[in-house]
């Protein structure tokens, strides 16, 4: 597919990819506390946060199920119901621009650059221009594209990738923000939180007045009205995708609804899953353009309809980028939202980012993580990311990938050849206790003994025999309550 | 430039729609998506079907009948290294009047190999322990870890439904006991203040949370303490726990803090390969070394 070739074109070689940095970099030694600030507490108090207020709700199941069944129908009949939004929405004014690959969308983006003359550009939050590097592809033709979200505007100004997909700057601390500002925007020092807001207001309202175009992501794209809905809680969304003359909404293909009856369930789940709140502060329904100005809209495929192909992994596409997952990833709260390597990161980023990039540079992380599931138990739409990760591991060890070694399949047959014949499996866990109790007097420890020895003490092997052993032995001693007792003995008489 | 309504890969959900109904990724799947027109009225979304609501499903248990047979599984771990745990797992089922066998050529169930992505060999396994215990209509193991490989995943590697059926006979120790044979009390003893962990396969893929704690609430002189953030996950993980060392043994820590704060003498869990990796944590831990890790059977057992 060309989708592949498309995708590491616009990326920064040193600090995109590939995911298997995860691995290298934040394992060599235990994990750093506080190497991400506040990143753990943040992520852990506002997951309870989201718990408490979906405890609350009695029918809060019923919408997750509802949920999972729209998306379902939606992703099923894709074909249809993306025609149908492109021909409601047209008929509107807006024109609608398919893109296979993010190169594809990077194209259109500068060819409507060029046409209208746009010097410069505000943009409200899309993790699909993350996907397409867009801000580098717009700097290379001289366009400086402004994030308007706080939280992305505090990480591009100190030139960093967003942490997280909600809340792009929540491993910096008010102080954090305030000595940003300091040496970025020459403000005095402040760690107040009213006075920052306004410090970044100040900043950005000039831009959305004097921008020429306004880029926006797509949260839900309804097609029986050809509808563009957006949510937000800033109010930078709606100056964005408003203040400026032309409005260009990305979407990934897989952002379809098909009924605007259906966008309730999402709104309730949406804002409740990602930040706690019954409804986000602004939600935006955008149902075409204006007389004078122009609205276009960007379709996205970028390896999605690969996902779509694999019938064990097709729900991944459900997501709707709430972020639930993040906060709840225990995982994800150590190793932060940058160890994944690519736009989205948390168990939706390992289930996502093999997709979308490719086993060959993400196959490592299907491994990152412990398969606990309290993402998946949180997942407004129900994707069983759990499941999927087991599967894209599967995949990782037969595709070309990092992951894939003769040297680990060889030790995994000779695994199973063992554990089909019983007294080859008696024989190596015997050798494993044998080399267990030998370990301790190791002053090194090779491979994953060492790993496992880092931090840990090895369990201590029994004294007594194996359970096979003591079975032949005592299993006729074996006691009943209340007990059989043989007639002849005096007490059963 | 593509065009969506001439595509044919875009049919490809619908057939995996139907092909997905082994991988249990939600419910239904029986349902022709591409026919049904309103998505949110046409189907059950009351029911609940799918896994990960756990709190609003209760799943239908089988009732044991007193005398039927029940066969010991004794995951590879246990049986070299905490051979301690099966005694007590039989003698406990034994002293509740369950007719207790050992299919000697048991092994393991396949899950390192399975969670590791080598589902080839993993399926090798999963046959060899369909064949030894193939005659059981019950099957009881003191992991919950391996019971959820057991009912969970064997699916995945073989879809068989003889493979699969085999795999639904699995129950582990603590769920067999409440669930199954209706039992809370088992007159043991343990004087001891203690704390409880459920690994997460257990909680979340078997949805077993309350059993282990009626249990220990029944056992006689035992103090029950409350461990805080109960439901995060200890970072043992399996293979995880090697392979990525730092994030495994950071939650682990985090972990411990948690025992330790909770004030109690033995930690107990129907999952001792999570005891394991924590106990481990613990030994090096200046205020957890005294602090012992059990499996709830031993407890159970306890007089």
């Amino acid at each position: 597919m060309e989708a592949a070739s498309g995708k590491t074109l616009h990326t920064e070689p040193s600090a995109s990819l590939p995911g298997a940095r995860f691995l290298r970099e934040y394992n060599k030694g235990l994990a750093e506390p506080g190497q991400f600030g506040s990143l753990a507490q943040s992520a852990e108090r506002s997951s309870k946060h989201t718990q408490e207020i979906i405890a609350s709700i009695p029918y809060f199941q019923s919408w997750r199920e509802q949920a999972h069944q729209i998306k379902r129908y939606a992703l099923a009949n894709l074909d249809k119901l993306l025609v149908e939004f492109e021909r409601n929405i047209t008929a509107r004014g807006a024109t609608v621009l398919y893109a296979q690959n993010a190169q594809e969308a990077n194209e259109h983006i500068l060819r409507i650059v060029r046409e209208h003359g746009v010097r410069t550009v505000v943009k409200a939050k899309t993790m699909v221009s993350e996907e397409m590097e867009m801000n580098h592809v717009l700097e290379a033709v001289g366009v400086r594209a402004l994030e308007t979200d706080l939280g992305e505007f505090l990480v591009q100004l100190a030139d960093q990738r967003p942490i997280h997909v909600v809340t792009p700057a929540l491993h910096l601390s008010a102080a954090d923000v305030g000595r940003l500002f300091q040496e970025k925007l020459g403000e005095p020092f402040t760690d107040d939180h009213a006075a920052l807001t306004q410090i970044a207001r100040k900043h950005l309202r000039r831009q959305f007045v004097q921008a020429d175009l306004g880029i926006s992501g797509v949260n839900f794209a309804v097609a029986d009205t050809g509808t563009i809905c957006l949510v937000e809680n800033e109010g930078n969304q709606g100056l964005s995708t408003s203040c400026p003359r032309i409005h260009v909404a990305l979407m990934g293909m897989e952002k379809v609804i098909p009924n605007i009856r259906h966008l309730p369930v999402f709104l309730n789940l949406l804002g409740r899953s990602g930040t706690g709140q019954k409804l986000t502060t602004y939600t935006h329904l955008i149902h075409g353009s204006t007389p004078g100005r122009k609205l276009y809209v960007i379709i996205l495929d970028n390896g999605r309809t690969e996902v779509l192909r694999d019938p064990k992994a097709w729900s991944a596409l459900f997501c709707i980028r709430c972020g639930a997952c993040l906060n709840a990833c225990p995982v994800y709260r150590r190793v932060g939202g940058w160890a994944y390597g690519w736009v989205y990161p948390g168990p939706i980023g390992a289930v996502l980012t093999p997709h979308l990039v490719g086993l060959e540079q993400a196959g490592k992380l299907p491994f990152a993580s412990s398969l606990c599931g309290a993402c998946a138990e949180v997942c407004p739409v129900k994707i069983d990311i759990p499941h999927q990760l087991v599967h894209l591991r599967h995949r990782a060890v037969e595709e070309p990938s990092p992951v894939r070694s003769w040297l680990e399949r060889l030790v995994w047959r000779l695994w199973a050849w063992a554990m089909c014949h019983p007294w080859m499996y008696r024989l190596s866990m015997r050798m494993a206790r044998l080399g267990t109790r030998l370990a301790r007097f190791l002053p090194w420890h090779p491979g994953p003994l060492g790993a496992w020895t880092r931090g840990r003490e090895l369990p201590e092997p029994p004294t007594a025999p194996n359970f096979h052993a003591w079975w032949k032995k005592y299993a006729h001693q074996l006691k009943t309550f209340p007990p059989d007792l043989p007639p002849e003995s005096p007490a059963a008489s | 430039m593509m065009d969506p309504s001439g595509d044919a890969i875009f049919k490809e959900p619908q057939q995996a729609a139907r092909s997905e109904k082994h991988f249990g990724a939600g419910p239904g799947s029986e349902t022709d998506l591409a026919e049904a027109d309103n998505p949110v009225g046409g189907q059950g979304h009351e029911a609940g079907t799918a896994g990960w609501s756990a709190p609003a499903t209760k799943r239908e248990y089988p009732v044991y009948e007193p005398g039927e047979p029940v066969a010991l599984f004794v995951p590879c771990y246990i049986d070299e290294f905490y051979p301690q745990i099966a005694q007590a797992t039989a003698e406990l089922l034994t002293w509740l009047q369950v007719p207790v066998e050992f299919p000697s050529r048991q092994t393991c169930c396949g899950q390192p190999a399975f969670n590791s992505g080598y589902w080839k060999e993993a399926c090798k396994v999963v046959h060899h322990f369909c064949e030894t215990f193939a005659p059981y209509r019950w099957i009881v193991s003191p992991s919950g870890s391996c019971t959820a490989m057991c009912r969970v995943f064997f699916g995945h590697v073989d879809p068989d439904p003889r493979i699969v059926e085999i795999g639904q006979r699995v129950f582990e120790l603590t769920e067999f006991l409440v669930e199954c044979m209706g039992v809370r009390d088992v007159g043991a003893r343990f004087p001891h203040k203690v704390t409880l962990h459920i690994g997460c396969h257990t909680r979340r893929e078997l949805g077993v949370a309350t059993p282990p704690l009626e249990l220990l609430q029944h056992v006689e002189g035992l103090q029950y303490v409350e461990l805080p953030n109960v439901e995060e996950c200890c970072g043992f993980g399996g293979t995880f726990s090697v392979k990525m060392p730092g994030t495994s043994i950071a939650m682990g820590q985090t972990k411990v803090e948690n025992i330790i704060r909770s004030g109690a003498e033995v930690v107990v869990s129907p999952d001792i390969s999570c005891l394991m990796h924590v106990g481990g944590i613990l030994r090096r831990h200046p205020q957890g070394r005294n602090i012992r890790c059990m499996h709830i059977a031993e407890v159970l057992a306890a007089e």
